[in-house]
């Protein structure tokens, strides 16, 4: 057996963990040494995938780095592997985990220890997802990131934190269920819940409808799918910033990656039966999201409302089940992840300087942030989908696919491009630009960024920008691993059904 | 005769100390670490002889692998609960000899339970085991509520005895016998009269292990006796009316298995809903957990109306499980105390995570795996009995008992939140007793990493399904 790399790159963080909790000393020296040891595991982590990265062979049509091993006897093993779809998930859940971990040391002050523990055990559960091969574990990663994220709300939240994290836990935990019925009826009939068993054998048609709308409801609750979002806003705007973060950029991408691999690979006949329903679905998300974003004051709830309108593209592309489609949604998760992540730093930034998250709380923020302002500036170009950032790609691949199958769909689905640049430049306009005047109470001056925001939010924009200029860097990686996924699914639906 | 050792050991014992008890003064001490360390000797006698098989008495009484596992259940219930009340017994003043005492009769009644194979027999283990408990209910003397918990225990509790006995009275009429085998024969000749019975008997149970419609003592029962009573309650006579509840339907009632299916379905499906609803208005934490128990007894029932060996080993699994987590509960129950006097409001647990961090941590830990959420240890007991439904095709058992585990999910969050998100309040007493400690370490040390090797204990439960009858 080979080197176990990815239980490795899963279960690090859980051994940064157990660091955090055998450390002694005072309360100084421990916060300290969770710092370092919370950095230095999650840096370890990011080159950990970066080398799946380079040694991923982009040409193997199935997974890679299989580990397997006995772990429910006679019904569940214990198997991860990776192939084009997840490895991207994989290394944008890693390279957020240190980007997380810097923002909270800088923007944290209480009960820092606590925080980085449950933002290392969100990660190995994250990663858990992306990587699971059994449906079994990938539930139990699943649902297992619920707890973290709870406490992460509930503890270091805004004012209505309590309202916010229960509603996000129930909603999540409702959804779920149904997926774990499906789960189950899957193993007695399939008898196994292996993944790539399940993706090459064929699950009765009259079960798939059932299964499918199992995994549906928990899936769109946690994409989140219009009308099952209305959690998202709460808790985005009651998370502290860098639970925002993982929130956004990675919780949300959990959904985009179940649709591609579970909707699209075990379910393909169901799936083409109710695409237009999800078609639908997802326009109203695009545009109605959209619409509440522009009358939004709070300037985090307008980026969470955004995500939601960004996650309808997802599903119209994964939906539409052509290879620009299911590219094209998988690009725009990764940029998502990218430019979310950008812009409730950019939010935590400047509440961390005023305590305040309202647009109208704001103006001019250039004159005293330049930095911060071209920061804020390019992602909320890149959230619009300017060409040459990375949220172009993404809208613009999706939207061809989808043209092919839909053009009434795309019709309305590229409306909210507009819509789009209406908020995000209309937010620019208010908040950056303009006379300088901001409230507060003394007249302490602002600061433009720190050493460590700029590390970060620079490194993201070099991001968005190098994968919006340079889109194959991706594409060529994940190419094989699409195409795997829709002959799939085109093997599986009869010839009559497609030519339409 | 060997596998009898442990009842005879349990008599003995029992008749020899309250003797001790009697003309001995102070001898509490001595009496509860002897208790100790029999109910540990006698979790090894049984572990040695554990796959034997054997009946006795003219085939009244049987020893079989699921009398054994759920008798070593009930020990370790048993001996976790003598364990965290050490401290509590001593706090409250109620250090008497006969309180253990008690509890070892009721022990010698709940062995007679799960072993009965004949109807008599079955009674009078019911019985023994009850009547200790009304006792045990009302020990506090001193306290109103405890006296009330007693009176009402005692008042409905022989309502359901009644009940119980007037079932078995008819089955006896209409079979012309009180043995299991016997009745389970008779089925063709006096087939739908046996049902009278049955609903009866089913009444009388389903009242011991608090199972909606019967439930309704439970809440006002655990608020009001002592806690350490309550941590019993909540545990070993379930566990031995459970086993009593599954021979007696998986062996006389075999062939009825239609009939009882869909009443076990019924309560099932009404103690599921129940508890999630109305555990939600509560403000004590031992009415809370009340209520939290008639839910588990809801999945257990759904996993026991499925009636397949698979579904047996999964109500096995999570009768072991559940008994772990009320242990841990309870242990942390005990800490809140502060200069002797105890505190039950969920309200009084505000800002535990500030002052007892390690104790805050264990009760959310413990909240999360009763709500079932992965991968604690409640996740998998829920698990497999989902999972036993499912393969069985009865899908709208498992939606309703997911849908109340959500619901039930808010209560069990709200008790985190109390801990985490809410202002601290003063300052517990430390946690010194060393009996709570390593109850708490053992319980929240299984559900923490019970996914590690969950096949250990769901073998050893599908091998006594398997092995059953």
């Amino acid at each position: 057996m080979n080197f176990p790399i990815l239980s490795l790159i899963t279960f690090l963080p859980i051994v940064g963990v157990i660091a955090i909790l055998l450390a002694g000393g005072t309360d100084d020296q421990k916060n300290k040494f969770s710092k370092n040891v919370a950095i230095l595991i999650s840096i370890i982590d990011f080159i950990l995938s970066l080398i799946v990265w380079i040694k991923f062979d982009s040409l193997n049509k199935g997974f890679q780095f299989v580990e397997n091993a006995n772990w429910i006897t006679n019904f569940v093993s214990y198997k991860v592997g990776v192939d084009g779809i997840s490895l991207f998930l994989v290394l944008l859940t890693t390279f957020i985990g240190p980007i997380c971990i810097f923002g909270a040391i800088n923007t944290i002050d209480k009960k820092i220890k606590e925080y980085l523990i449950a933002i290392l055990f969100m990660q190995t559960f994250m990663i858990g997802v992306f990587l699971a091969l059994n449906l079994f574990l990938f539930f139990l990663f699943f649902e297992g990131g619920l707890i973290p994220m709870f406490l992460i709300i509930g503890i270091w939240g805004g004012e209505r934190r309590v309202y916010a994290s229960l509603k996000f836990f129930l909603y999540t935990f409702l959804g779920s269920i149904f997926m774990l019925i499906a789960i189950i009826s899957i193993y007695w009939n399939m008898n196994t819940l292996d993944i790539p068993t399940l993706l090459s054998s064929k699950i009765p048609e009259h079960l798939q409808y059932y299964m499918w709308f199992g995994f549906f409801i928990s899936l769109a609750v946690k994409l989140p799918m219009f009308p099952f979002h209305t959690w998202l806003p709460d808790a985005h705007v009651e998370a502290p910033t860098t639970g925002s973060v993982i929130l956004a950029a990675i919780l949300l991408k959990i959904s985009g990656y179940g649709f591609i691999r579970f909707s699209l690979g075990l379910f393909p006949i169901a799936s083409e039966y109710f695409a237009n329903f999800v078609f639908v679905l997802s326009v109203c998300a695009i545009i109605y999201a959209s619409l509440v974003a522009l009358m939004q004051k709070d300037m985090k709830k307008l980026i969470a409302y955004s995500s939601v309108a960004h996650m309808g593209y997802v599903t119209i592309g994964i939906f539409s089940f052509t290879k620009q489609g299911v590219d094209g949604a998988m690009f725009q998760m990764i940029s998502h992840g990218f430019v979310s992540s950008a812009l409730f730093l950019c939010v935590g930034v400047l509440y961390d300087r005023i305590h305040s998250r309202l647009i109208n709380d704001y103006s001019g923020v250039v004159h005293f942030m330049p930095k911060f302002s071209l920061v804020f500036l390019l992602s909320s170009l890149a959230n619009v989908g300017l060409p040459g950032t990375s949220g172009f790609i993404g809208e613009f691949l999706t939207l061809i696919g989808s043209f092919k199958v839909n053009y009434i769909v795309t019709m309305f689905a590229t409306s909210g491009v507009i819509l789009s640049a209406a908020y995000s430049l209309w937010l620019c306009k208010r908040v950056i630009f303009g006379n300088f005047s901001i409230k507060q109470d003394s007249n302490v001056k602002i600061l433009d960024l720190d050493k460590t925001e700029t590390l970060i939010l620079f490194s993201l924009m070099v991001l968005i920008l190098y994968v919006g200029i340079y889109p194959n860097s991706i594409l060529s990686t994940i190419s094989t691993s699409v195409d795997q996924s829709i002959l799939g699914f085109a093997k599986n639906i009869p010839s009559t059904l497609i030519t339409k | 005769m060997n596998l009898l050792i442990p009842e005879f050991a349990l008599i003995i014992s029992s008749l020899g100390l309250l003797m001790l008890g009697v003309f001995k003064k102070n001898s509490q001490k001595l009496i509860n670490n002897f208790i100790l360390v029999l109910l540990v000797i006698l979790i090894g006698i049984i572990g040695v002889n554990y796959k034997d098989n054997q009946n006795f008495f003219n085939n009244t009484y049987s020893v079989d692998l699921l009398s054994n596992f759920m008798k070593i259940t009930v020990l370790i219930a048993v001996i976790f609960t003598n364990l965290i009340s050490s401290q509590y017994l001593r706090n409250q003043s109620l250090t008497r000899f006969e309180y253990s005492i008690l509890i070892l009769f009721s022990v010698v009644g709940m062995f007679t339970m799960i072993s009965a194979n004949n109807l008599i027999i079955f009674y009078l283990g019911l019985e023994l085991q009850s009547l200790c408990l009304y006792i045990l209910a009302s020990i506090n003397t001193t306290s109103v509520k405890s006296s009330e918990a007693g009176l009402k225990y005692f008042v409905l509790g022989s309502l359901s005895s009644g009940l119980l006995l007037y079932g078995c009275s008819l089955v006896y009429g209409f079979t012309g016998s009180t043995d299991y085998y016997v009745i389970a024969n008779s089925f063709l000749t006096s087939g739908d009269a046996l049902k009278f019975g049955l609903v009866f008997i089913l009444c009388g149970i389903a009242f011991k292990i608090s199972a909606v419609p019967f439930h309704m003592w439970a809440p006002d029962v655990y608020e009001g006796s002592p806690t350490s009573v309550t941590t019993f309650f909540a545990m070993a006579p379930k566990i031995a009316a459970l086993a009593a509840l599954i021979r007696f339907l998986h062996i006389p009632y075999a062939n009825f298995y239609a009939d009882w299916k869909a009443i076990i379905i019924v309560i099932s499906i009404a103690s599921m809903i129940l508890s999630a609803v109305a555990a939600i208005g509560q403000n004590n934490i031992k009415r809370l957990m009340a209520f939290s128990s008639i839910g588990h007894i809801g999945f257990i029932l759904a996993g026991l109306a499925v009636g397949t060996k698979q579904s047996l080993s999964a109500v096995l699994v999570y009768v072991f499980i559940y008994v772990l987590m009320n242990i841990g509960t309870f242990a942390c129950i005990m800490c809140i105390h502060r200069k002797g006097a105890y505190f039950e409001k969920i309200s009084d647990l505000s800002g535990l995570s500030k002052n007892h961090p390690v104790v805050a941590f264990s009760l959310s830990m413990l909240m999360f795996s009763l709500a079932g959420i992965p991968p604690l240890a409640g996740f998998f007991a829920k698990f497999y009995i989902i999972s036993s439904i499912i393969e069985q095709k009865i899908y709208y058992l498992a939606v309703i008992g997911l849908i109340s585990a959500v619901i039930s999910a808010f209560y069990y969050l709200r008790v985190i939140k109390v801990i985490y998100f809410d202002q601290p309040v003063d300052n517990y007493d430390p946690v010194e007793n060393i009996g709570i400690k390593f109850s708490l370490a053992v319980a929240i040390i299984f559900i923490l990493f019970y996914f590690i090797q969950p096949s250990l204990l769901s073998n050893i439960a599908d091998n006594v399904a398997l092995n059953f009858k």
